[in-house]
């Protein structure tokens, strides 16, 4: 899932200064999981950008609305007539809800609530870590299910740094070492041989590294009248 | 503006087990204490929605106390306890939308603590008289005062 976490009240005020009237748009999906952009915080952000306001004198209409998706056209269509009320949107959803609103109502001024940060899972309750980079080229099936590009600080391929010691990694001491994790694992399930292959450079052009990236699918595609 | 005929508005979120039973019973022994204090029992403080407590700021509310049953003896094992991280929580958002996050507070206590239910509400009262009107109250009889 995508994992994304308010920004601070200030931070949020500050974008929609001089706002008459705003609407907070919460998502069903991801930011629900993670406690940063569902009902609840949606209802509680627009409950404290209110008193806020009127603390400070200047008091803002801020209603909110949360719909099952902030990334689909047609999820965010049911939210078209209450930011046609607005002056300003603000999107607690992640990166691509805040920009599938921009896109969608271009008219209208919509900003981020929240700070988009990784793809990850959460490993206990309210506890939330990082798993995956989209880099592209899954390479899990030889490393035993740990990932070395999102878990390993160096995206080593290889095996540890020198910095890896008691099985966690010099930057962090609550970071755990990826690879001391696929040696584990691998040497757990009788696999250490995998580790015995020696792992070219990565080739980045299928990550970020390779510019904005598009998957098309032609077999699924509708023709503009909507035919198959 | 002045202090005088502050009357606070103090809403008590009590639990069904313990709080709301204390309060009960301080009712039974007819123990005397401040009618700014008026009480809400939900089926436990784990129950407890932020939004709730957010709402009665805006509706006006001075205070609010979170009432549930003694650490360890809740009811549904832990709602209280989660009920304290959701009122640290609820301090967090009130200091930042500058109403105070001292507004709110957690007490625990058992069903047979009528006596108790009525100190911790004189110590609510007072405390909340101490801090004075809530800015979202006072700015509203602000305006008002200036037309």
């Amino acid at each position: 899932m995508i994992v994304a976490e308010q920004k601070p009240l200030e931070e949020i005020r500050n974008l929609i200064q001089g706002a008459e009237k705003v609407l907070v748009v919460g998502c069903g999906t991801c930011v629900t999981v993670c406690f940063s952009g569902g009902e609840k915080e949606a209802g509680i952000l627009a409950s404290a950008v209110r008193m806020a306001s009127r603390v400070d004198g200047r008091p803002q209409q801020v209603a909110h609305a949360v719909v099952q998706r902030q990334c689909e056209w047609e999820y965010i269509d049911a939210v078209r007539d209450q930011v046609r009320e607005a002056d300003l949107v603000v999107s607690l959803g992640c990166g691509v809800g805040v920009q599938a609103l921009a896109e969608r109502f271009p008219d209208k001024i919509v900003v981020p609530g929240l700070n988009t940060v990784f793809m990850g899972m959460p490993v206990e309750q309210g506890v939330w870590s990082e798993r995956c980079q989209a880099c592209g080229d899954c390479l899990l099936g030889l490393t035993g299910g740990v990932c070395p590009i999102a878990r390993c600080s160096k995206q080593l391929l290889n095996g540890p740094c020198g910095g890896s010691v008691n099985g966690h990694c010099e930057i962090n001491a609550d970071t755990d070492c990826a690879w001391q994790l696929i040696y584990d694992r691998l040497k757990a399930q009788g696999r250490l041989e995998l580790l015995l292959e020696i792992q070219p450079p990565k080739d980045w052009r299928t990550s970020r590294d390779g510019g904005p990236r598009k998957i098309v699918r032609e077999d699924l595609r509708l023709n503009p009248t909507g035919s198959i | 503006m002045g202090e005088l005929g502050f009357e606070p508005r103090i809403v008590a979120l009590c639990c069904h087990f313990c709080a709301y039973a204390a309060a009960d019973l301080a009712g039974a022994l007819r123990l005397q204490y401040p009618d700014s204090i008026h009480v809400v029992k939900i089926p436990c403080t784990g129950d407890l929605d932020v939004r709730d407590v957010l709402a009665a700021f805006e509706s006006g509310a001075d205070g609010v106390m979170v009432a549930g049953c003694m650490e360890g003896d809740c009811h549904y094992q832990t709602g209280n306890l989660r009920a304290r991280k959701r009122v640290e929580r609820t301090q967090q958002v009130l200091a930042e939308a500058g109403v105070g996050g001292e507004r709110i507070r957690m007490y625990n206590l058992s069903s047979a603590m009528g006596g108790r239910w009525a100190e911790v509400a004189r110590e609510m009262d007072a405390h909340i008289r101490q801090l004075g009107p809530s800015p979202l109250r006072r700015t509203a009889q602000q305006s008002a005062g200036e037309r």
